[in-house]
């Protein structure tokens, strides 16, 4: 709401020297938060004076332009009182026009500063200035040429034009209607200084007498007060005030005709939206009723619009043609004032809030009615607001009043809030008397009744829909009193437990991964059917069937993601592109799997879910475990003087399972897999030690590196980290080890090459007996002296005994009862 | 190693006289004087102090003299002896502290050559962010609640006093999952979190909801179709607007740092009544001379996010006895909340993901 200073001023007696900054200040204290301070003007200094335009000669250029050598009297401003020499390029004024003029010394806005300077062969010393170069519209190019009676020349133009007035910008939360009125926003400035205040709606206005144009309102609910007034003998040619015009340009309104600008004028005033009919064009008698089947209306910027029928539908306004309006939010074309309207049909009405927000969103119309109508204005005020719009047309328009006044309908009545009287204070914390707390309530407008117990009973002006609970009172006091009473007090709540066990596990494994050298990302979860495409994901894979989205920003990425890869695979590719030599990221978050459990419900607020609802709701919500991507592309480790950088490889993707997994306790073991994006050779899959599958890591398939523009042999890993954690023992148990001397052996094993490393190693484990402390692989041989498709491997056995020092023989018989059983499961032979 | 000499040959006997004792001494202790390092020393103790060394010769011949020459010669040649191993000894230590300081003096590298063989690695100032905020509040006795981000409509809504007509549920605001009469939507705020702990457990209750929220506004400097909020709801026996203003105090002192405090301007939020914007305090001018300060452009305050007390409604739609219980709740966005403490100018920076930005913040804020 952009509310001119001197509109404000018009209702409320401020005191004496209240400056527009302190204006806005209280304003902002009591709930109409200043959003900005407007001078019209702004970015002009002086001298800006009007001037009366001598003579002008056009003088072709060798350029192909004409310029105009002109004289202009500008009074005494020039300090000579003769007439001042400027070139202007524009043609649309002419001899004995009013004009603007800026003279040198004088800045335009965006610090265009005015010198006297040689120009096309004269000495131009000034400017004749057009509306855009003014600032205050963005209309035309052409010279601003005033009415002839507006000033004479010499005059500040700031004044003239109003550039010197200051507007607040207001921020009008969704329950202050009234904010959006000068009534309302004097009403606060009033309370906020406790200052006079004249209501504009208080005025006499001539009764109701049935002889005014027939309305018959069939919808009271959605309608429950319709005044209509007629003007006739209207001049359609009247100019609209220069002041009005002015305080709708600085509402942020754009004039348009005087019968147009009188009911945004009044709207402006009094916050009640009015509708103007060409009378000539209705016909018959107005009816208000909800929108039936079927039935189209085209409005005022000339769309043709289908209504909604039914009890909840569109409401609209007839005539003995159908529907010549959408009710409260927009007019029709049919009898839109036009250039040759002489008779105005006005109509002020309440309407329905909740009607017309849900018509306003089916036909997507955002109107300065609408957003009126739809947050409640007062309704009382009809025959009020429908008066003052009589009187500027006949003062303004040449217009006669018509006798007849028709009022259908009577205002709601707000209903009264009963409270504690100290309600308040307890809520608030500010210290309160009840007597305090009463004298706010009535300064905002409430009448209040104490019905003893120190309870009351308020009943809300007219123009405060909003306040309909208890609290709304405590918070009407607090605006008055002032929030900057609330002190500050620290609540004691009991002790805590602290952060759960997921909590701190999800910080583990950040810090694990961050001191592993990957850097963490966060990633916008939309993907499109493209990325899954890009990762090769077959048709039947389970992270196609995603949770799609019914409005996605973006067509190409509809869904939410079922993968973390899409986000730190597209992260690697930047930072690569962005001349990263290698790069190490990860990230954790939410992916979903939809819920194909229906749809959730929609419940009551009046008292809690039962649990079976609370049930039904949640099982439509899909599943979103906590997932966990890594990726490491191109350089590791760093070359330089120690020598040459490392590559990735699948290794260090379940290396870094690894990693989570010692960290947390989780025992995660690998084993061979075959799944995209991976590569099928070198793809590992992650379970659990009861075989629970958490994930996958390895190398990323070729293609895949192509796709995503990665070098070669990326790796990465997902994982669910939910299940991860539901691994992780809760207290992890100490170990026990022996402090005996500790027995070496190695063994080297040929064995087929497609024998996984981890059979022969579990083998080893198995038949050494409980005298193993630990088996490593530290070689791995194929060439000479191997057979084709056999391999060597080569494991260092350590053993050690709880209790003593293991002897020779001991430790030989372990060695050769590993050896043994190896040779059992995997036809391993021992090398020589 | 001084048996008996099995190739006695009395020709030898001489070494033994006096003299050639004498001379072998100072012929050791001159050659171990002149040992320039250890590797020579080591010469010289085999040449002079060795098996074949002419003491250790004249030691072995002692046996075969006869009885009373005897004790004089061990004298001797035991004195001789002792000599040669004390002086190898000093010298021994002499040239290893030389040797020491010499190889001290080789091994000497450059320091400033590089060191970066792994590049380093950083945890998200979004996550780490979250985490102090939580740390603070948790040390307060609160605790950190969470839920899904594709929530009931319900719960996102219509629990929380956003009633079916509310504007803030219309599609330009709220991403719907499809079909959307399915009532399945992203979360546009955390505030179902704090539905469903009020609908999980009875007061007292004290928690922040730290979370991604969702909103359909296009991508740009300044807004983003994800965002990161944390939120506040403590429901307690006579909870007041000054317990929100403390608690929010204190918020923002651990946040921006001492004597960093918050004010309260009127506002609306369906869930809150009465509601309040709450400013927070520009850290970096304090309120003082702040018309050249970049941080709060010249207000002196920071605008941070919306609170206010629990509407009744809400209580009793969540299952809290709103005659018995009063709450207050506060918002802010975690995004907006670092850019201003760490000078981020374009949101985009936090979902970018470049390490050359994340790298900055290490792994705790």
């Amino acid at each position: 709401m952009k509310a001119p200073v001197s509109w404000i001023r018009e209702y409320v007696d401020l005191p004496e020297g209240t400056s527009t900054e302190r204006l806005a200040d209280r304003l902002t204290d009591v709930g109409l938060k200043l959003e900005a301070i407007e001078v019209a003007g702004e970015g002009i200094s002086g001298p800006l004076v009007l001037g009366r335009v001598l003579t002008r000669e056009p003088e072709p250029q060798k350029n192909g332009k004409t310029i105009n050598w002109c004289t202009v009297d500008v009074g005494d401003a020039n300090g000579t009182g003769e007439p001042q020499g400027i070139v202007c390029g524009a043609h649309n004024f002419d001899v004995g026009d009013l004009v603007v003029c800026i003279l040198p010394g004088g800045v335009l806005p965006g610090n265009f500063q005015i010198s006297a300077r040689k120009t096309y062969g004269h000495v131009s010393a000034g400017m004749i200035c057009s509306v855009s170069e003014l600032g205050i519209g963005e209309d035309h190019d052409g010279i601003l040429v005033l009415p002839a009676d507006a000033g004479q020349p010499g005059d500040d133009a700031l004044a003239v034009l109003g550039l010197d007035e200051e507007v607040v910008e207001l921020e009008v939360n969704p329950d202050r209607a009234y904010g959006l009125s000068l009534r309302g926003v004097a009403r606060d400035a009033a309370l906020a200084f406790e200052a006079p205040y004249t209501d504009p709606c208080d005025r006499d206005v001539p009764h109701a007498d049935g002889a005014g144009h027939p309305v018959v309102v069939d919808d009271a609910e959605g309608c429950p007060v319709f005044v209509a007034r007629t003007v006739s003998g209207f001049d359609p040619a009247a100019p609209t005030p220069e002041w009005m015009a002015r305080r709708l340009t600085q509402a942020g309104m754009r004039p348009i005709s005087l019968a147009v600008d009188v009911t945004n004028y009044v709207m402006l005033e009094t916050g009640r939206p009015i509708h103007g009919y060409d009378a000539d064009a209705v016909r018959g008698a107005l009816r208000v009723r909800r929108a039936t089947e079927g039935e189209k209306l085209t409005t005022l910027d000339s769309a043709r619009r289908e209504l909604s029928a039914g009890p909840e539908g569109d409401l609209v306004v007839c005539d003995d043609s159908g529907p010549i309006g959408l009710g409260g939010v927009m007019g029709g074309e049919s009898t839109e004032i036009s250039a040759t309207t002489s008779r105005v049909l006005v109509e002020a009405a309440h309407w329905d809030p909740v009607s017309m927000f849900r018509t306003g969103r089916r036909h997507k119309i955002t109107s300065e009615a609408g957003r009126r109508n739809e947050r409640g204005a007062d309704p009382t005020i009809c025959e009020a607001a429908a008066d003052r719009v009589v009187e500027l047309l006949v003062a303004h328009g040449g217009a006669t009043a018509e006798p007849g006044v028709t009022v259908v309908g009577t205002p709601p009545s707000p209903a009264a809030v009963t409270a504690r009287a100290d309600l308040a204070a307890r809520v608030t914390g500010i210290a309160v008397d009840d007597a305090t707390a009463l004298a706010a309530l009535r300064a905002v407008g409430c009448s209040v009744e104490e019905t003893g117990d120190g309870s009351i009973s308020v009943t809300p002006p007219p123009w405060r829909p909003d306040v309909t609970d208890p609290f709304d009172l405590v918070e009407e006091v607090a605006r008055v009193v002032g929030y900057d009473r609330v002190p500050s007090v620290l609540p004691a709540p009991g002790a805590g437990r602290g952060l759960t066990r997921v909590q701190r596990l999800r910080r583990r494994v950040g810090r694990t991964l961050a001191g592993a050298g990957c850097v963490e990302v966060v990633s916008f979860p939309f993907i499109g059917e493209a990325v899954l495409d890009q990762l090769g994901l077959p048709a039947d894979d389970v992270r196609r069937h995603t949770v799609r989205l019914a409005n996605p920003l973006s067509a190409e990425e509809p869904a939410f993601t079922t993968t973390l890869l899409p986000g730190v695979l597209k992260a690697a590719a930047r930072n690569l592109g962005r001349g990263a030599a290698g790069v190490a990221l990860f990230e954790t978050g939410p992916v979903a799997f939809p819920a194909d459990r229906g749809a959730a419900p929609i419940l009551g607020i009046d008292r809690r879910p039962t649990d079976e609802e609370l049930a039904e709701l949640l099982a439509a919500i899909p599943a979103q475990p906590q997932h966990l991507a890594a990726v490491l592309a191109g350089e590791q480790e760093r070359p330089g003087w120690w020598g040459d950088a490392s590559g990735t490889g699948w290794e260090d993707a379940v290396a870094l399972v690894r990693r989570v997994s010692d960290e947390l306790g989780a025992g995660l073991v690998v084993s061979a897999a075959s799944l995209m994006p991976w590569h099928p050779g070198r793809c590992a899959q992650v379970a659990t030690a009861d075989g629970t599958l958490v994930g996958h890591a390895g190398e990323l398939h070729p293609r895949v590196c192509q796709a995503f523009g990665l070098p070669a042999r990326a790796a990465v890993l997902e994982l669910d980290l939910d299940a991860v954690f539901a691994a992780a023992p809760t207290v992890a148990p100490a170990p026990s080890f022996s402090t005996y001397p500790v027995a070496k052996e190695d063994v080297a094993l040929v064995v087929a090459a497609d024998v996984p490393v981890a059979t022969v190693e579990q083998a080893l484990r198995e038949g050494a007996g409980e005298l193993l402390e630990s088996v490593r692989l530290f070689d791995v041989y194929t060439g000479e002296q191997i057979e084709e498709g056999q391999r060597s491997l080569a494991f260092a056995l350590r053993f050690r005994a709880p209790d003593r020092t293991l002897t020779d023989e001991e430790t030989t018989a372990s060695r050769e009862a590993a050896v043994a059983l190896a040779a059992e499961r995997t036809g391993a032979v021992q090398r020589a | 190693m001084s048996g008996p000499n099995s190739e006695y040959d009395p020709v030898e006997v001489t070494p033994l006289g006096d003299e050639q004792v004498a001379t072998a001494r100072d012929e050791a202790l001159a050659a171990i004087e002149a040992a320039a390092d250890l590797e020579a020393l080591k010469q010289v103790r085999t040449a002079h102090a060795g098996d074949r060394s002419p003491l250790a010769l004249a030691n072995r011949e002692i046996g075969a003299l006869p009885p009373q020459a005897r004790k004089d010669a061990g004298r001797r040649v035991g004195q001789a002896r002792g000599a040669v191993a004390q002086a190898l000894a000093e010298r021994q230590a002499v040239l290893e502290v030389e040797h020491e300081e010499r190889m001290l003096v080789e091994e000497t590298v450059d320091v400033t050559l590089p060191v970066d063989r792994l590049p380093q690695g950083a945890r998200h100032p979004l996550t780490t962010g979250a985490e102090l905020i939580a740390d603070v509040f948790v040390a307060m006795g609160w605790e950190v609640a969470e839920g899904p981000v594709i929530e009931a409509e319900w719960l996102n809504f219509d629990a929380l006093n956003l009633g079916p007509d509310h504007p803030a549920r219309t599609m330009q605001d709220t991403f719907w999952v499809d079909p959307p009469e399915h009532h399945v939507v992203l979360r546009t705020q955390t505030s179902p979190v704090q539905a469903r702990t009020m609908l999980e457990r009875p007061p007292p209750i004290y928690v922040v909801c730290p979370g991604r929220v969702f909103r359909t506004d296009e991508y740009d400097a300044t807004h983003s179709p994800m965002f990161h909020q944390v939120e506040g709801l403590a429901i307690d026996e006579g909870i007041t607007m000054a317990h929100l203003k403390g608690t929010l105090d204190h918020f923002a002192a651990r946040m921006f740092g001492d004597g960093i405090s918050t004010r309260f301007r009127p506002s609306y939020f369906p869930f809150t009544e009465p509601s309040a914007e709450v400013d927070l305090r520009c850290f970096v001018c304090r309120g003082v001379d702040s018309e050249e300060c970049r941080t709060c452009k010249g207000e002196g305050w920071i605008e941070w996010g919306g609170c206010g007390v629990v509407n009744p409604r809400v209580l009793t739609a969540c299952g809290v006895d709103a005659e018995r219980f009063t709450g207050f709740a506060f918002g802010m966005g975690i995004d907006r909340s670092l850019m201003f403490r760490h000078g981020v100018n374009d949101l985009r920076a936090l979902f970018e993901g470049d390490v050359r930005f994340t790298t900055a913040f290490g792994s705790e804020l």
